[in-house]
């Protein structure tokens, strides 16, 4: 891990931090689109860093926070059914559906364990060959070869007990829609490096013309995400709106091939509801008719469970980069981390629970 | 816009595992039920240990119980954790360790060589610490409803005259002293658990503290509060000392040690060194005047080697907050359960 050090550094994110005051003319709004980088950003107080004129707005990047409602609830369905040995990322569990979450159903009696990979699931399964197991399969591209792997070996092995509860979200849609919105704020993007390391960053070229705009690739660490701000910052007082890359350690241009062959594999792309956003068109995966019988829904039945998502909290206008989480006047007082509300409250990695965990001790807070 | 949010769910029918992280919901239990059920001032004062006046004497009492998995890591086991837990609550308090007690919940079929390996490894972290195991019980439970073996202890010690402690006695100004890098017993149970092998020795700091304590208090009797930060980690004791003295805390990050491996095992894992549980180190608060002399107390005991001043008493009352090592300042918040792995 000692590598991770030099991205940490104080004396670098200094420096990084004046040549971003140095360059600074005008005030642009930057976007940063997944939860660790949110985290990151949070953690470290990035924002105290920046000069007055550098706002940073985060977006929908949490795949926890973004699963919907219906999908949770069916999770809990799922999960309390007898038998069933429901295996799911850890953060996952907190969050609640309309009534219940993941650690109400095993304190009632449900088996539900945590994994750090679905191949533990597999393991799982192939231990209790009696017993139906159930892997809850969330994430954006990150998570998506690694789940996509799990099934495409299942089906080899014809392990017949081992299914997934798919609610996979891609990234690209969700830009795209906050690009698209009149009310658009974001000027410009840092791209998610994880994801990119996957899937390459040639969307995001494609993202970066078709809106004028300047997007980079970042890393994690908070000197990474200092360099991306600074990159981003060049290119919008130069007046240039490209694609670079400052994850270029992880990331290349195409990505990774053999990740993307297992997710082409086993998923289709499909529409998904996001919460606390809505329905966007093609922006996330299912499996696909091959793998119907790893199909948790249809396995279950589960898949007449239709609930209302809750009428509009902040959410919606927060992980779009149109209001901070301090402007909900529910935040912090009716709605906090134990008993969150939204969407970006469920998670850690969420916007507003980043905010309440790490920044609420500064009124104003920005960024 | 309208801000209608769906109700939260508040109603908790049923015991979550959350319950016993030592967090947000941890308090509630105790706030809620144990404190309003069982209401009389010592326990009250919600100390690691009950301080009662008998015999013109002050006594030192508290419990524990021990249900580690895996029952063997590295650094320890479940026998070795049973003794120093109790000894370190007794000596929090201030309090020299007399006599412990010792009860065992068997499960059926638990192999007796292992029931052996733990009792010789209390026998052995007893006489290490100077107390006596004077009295004890044994349950039996049906195969099923254990988990190997339960450990309960509880203890008795001497508080000596002079010696005041509290966690409601924080004052601002006050220093904020830890004896050594955190981390490390969480992060050895966490990673043996899930199989990870990491490189650089990952071994659960165990061990008593009495005699850290009796170095410091031999230094002066000027200290206003100890706590030995274990589940819930270094983040979680210090928000109740800053909850229960009414104060603010501000952390300097870069005081605070954390050995390269536990800091490689909490990246893997995706937890954070301030909330993982250490079973061999101590917080203590003692006034700014103080700090160097019990600072250099502890270093030159061998369980405070590393020993460093990682704070202040000060700041917005009831938070913790800290300063990061790029000049930037964060909240350290309680945890509301356990601390849960990140996705990404």
């Amino acid at each position: 891990m000692r590598y991770l050090d030099e991205y940490r550094d104080a004396g670098l994110a200094r420096a990084l931090a004046a040549r971003i005051r140095a360059r600074v003319t005008g005030s642009w709004t930057l976007m940063e689109i997944c939860g660790g980088q949110t985290h990151t950003i949070m953690r470290y107080g990035l924002p105290e860093l920046l000069p007055p004129g550098i706002e940073l707005v985060h977006g929908p990047g949490c795949p926890v926070c973004v699963t919907p409602l219906e999908t949770v609830d069916r999770a809990i369905e799922i999960a309390g059914r007898p038998g069933v040995i429901f295996v799911s990322y850890g953060d996952m569990l907190r969050v609640p559906g309309s009534h219940s979450d993941l650690f109400r159903v095993k304190a009632a009696g449900g088996d539900v364990r945590v994994a750090y990979s679905p191949m533990e699931a597999l393991k799982i399964a192939r231990q209790n060959p009696e017993r139906p197991v159930v892997f809850f399969g969330i994430g954006f591209e990150t998570t998506a070869p690694a789940n996509a792997m799990a099934v495409w070996q299942a089906k080899r092995e014809g392990l017949r007990n081992f299914s997934m509860l798919v609610s996979h979200v891609l990234v690209p849609p969700a830009i795209r829609l906050i690009l698209g919105s009149p009310s658009n704020r974001v000027q410009g993007f840092i791209a998610p490096g994880h994801v990119c390391s996957v899937m390459g960053y040639q969307e995001y070229e494609t993202l970066s013309r078709e809106f004028r705009l300047p997007i980079v690739v970042g890393g994690f660490e908070p000197v990474d995400l200092l360099e991306a701000i600074a990159m981003l910052v060049e290119q919008l007082e130069e007046g240039r709106a490209e694609l670079e890359n400052q994850y270029s350690r992880s990331v290349t241009r195409s990505g990774s091939e053999p990740a993307r062959r297992i997710m082409d594999e086993v998923f289709e792309v499909t529409s998904r509801q996001w919460r606390g956003i809505g329905p966007i068109a093609q922006s996330g995966y299912r499996l696909r008719e091959e793998y119907a019988a790893y199909d948790a829904e249809r396995i279950f039945g589960a898949g007449e469970i239709q609930v209302q998502e809750p009428a509009e909290c902040i959410a919606a206008l927060v992980m779009q980069g149109l209001k901070k989480p301090v402007d909900c006047p529910a935040f912090g007082t009716r709605c906090t981390p134990e008993a969150p509300m939204g969407a970006s409250m469920v998670s850690s990695e969420g916007a507003c629970a980043a905010y309440y965990s790490y920044r609420r001790h500064i009124p104003e807070a920005q960024g | 816009m309208t801000f209608t949010c769906p109700a939260p769910i508040a109603a908790k029918d049923k015991v979550l595992l959350g319950h016993g992280s030592g967090g947000k919901l941890s308090a509630e239990l105790m706030r809620e039920l144990f404190l309003p059920a069982f209401a009389n001032p010592v326990l009250s004062r919600l100390e690691d240990q009950a301080v009662l006046e008998i015999g013109g004497g002050r006594l030192a009492f508290t419990t524990d119980s021990f249900v580690v998995k895996p029952l063997f890591f590295r650094g320890g086991d479940i026998g070795s954790l049973a003794v120093h837990g109790t000894v370190n609550d007794l000596a929090m308090g201030g309090a020299q360790p007399r006599a412990l007690s010792a009860a065992f919940i068997l499960e059926e079929g638990f192999p007796l060589a292992d029931l052996r390996r733990v009792v010789d490894s209390m026998a052995q972290a007893a006489k290490r610490a100077g107390v006596s195991i004077v009295t004890g019980d044994t349950k039996v439970v049906e195969r099923g409803s254990g988990d190997g073996v339960y450990i309960n202890t509880a203890g008795i010690g001497v508080v000596a005259d002079g010696v005041n402690l509290s966690a409601a006695h924080a004052r601002p100004g006050d220093a904020v002293i830890l004896s050594g890098a955190i981390g490390d017993h969480g992060a050895a149970i966490l990673t043996q658990r899930e199989g990870l092998e990491l490189e650089g020795a990952l071994e659960s700091d165990s061990a008593p503290l009495n005699g850290l304590v009796e170095a410091v208090l031999a230094a002066t009797r000027e200290v206003r509060a100890m706590r030995d930060p274990t589940r819930g980690g270094l983040a979680s004791a210090l928000n109740e000392i800053a909850a229960q003295s009414g104060v603010g805390i501000a952390l300097r990050e870069e005081a605070i040690a954390v050995h390269a491996p536990v800091r490689g095992a909490c990246e893997v894992l995706g937890l954070d060194p301030l909330y993982v549980a250490n079973e061999g180190k101590m917080i203590a608060i003692v006034p700014a005047e103080q700090a160097d002399l019990v600072v250099r107390a502890m270093r030159q005991h061998p369980l405070g080697a590393e020993a460093a001043q990682i704070g202040t008493v000060g700041g917005q009352a009831g938070l913790v907050t800290m300063r990061t090592a790029f000049g930037t300042t964060r909240i350290v918040d309680m945890l509301a359960g356990d601390q849960l792995p990140r996705i990404c």
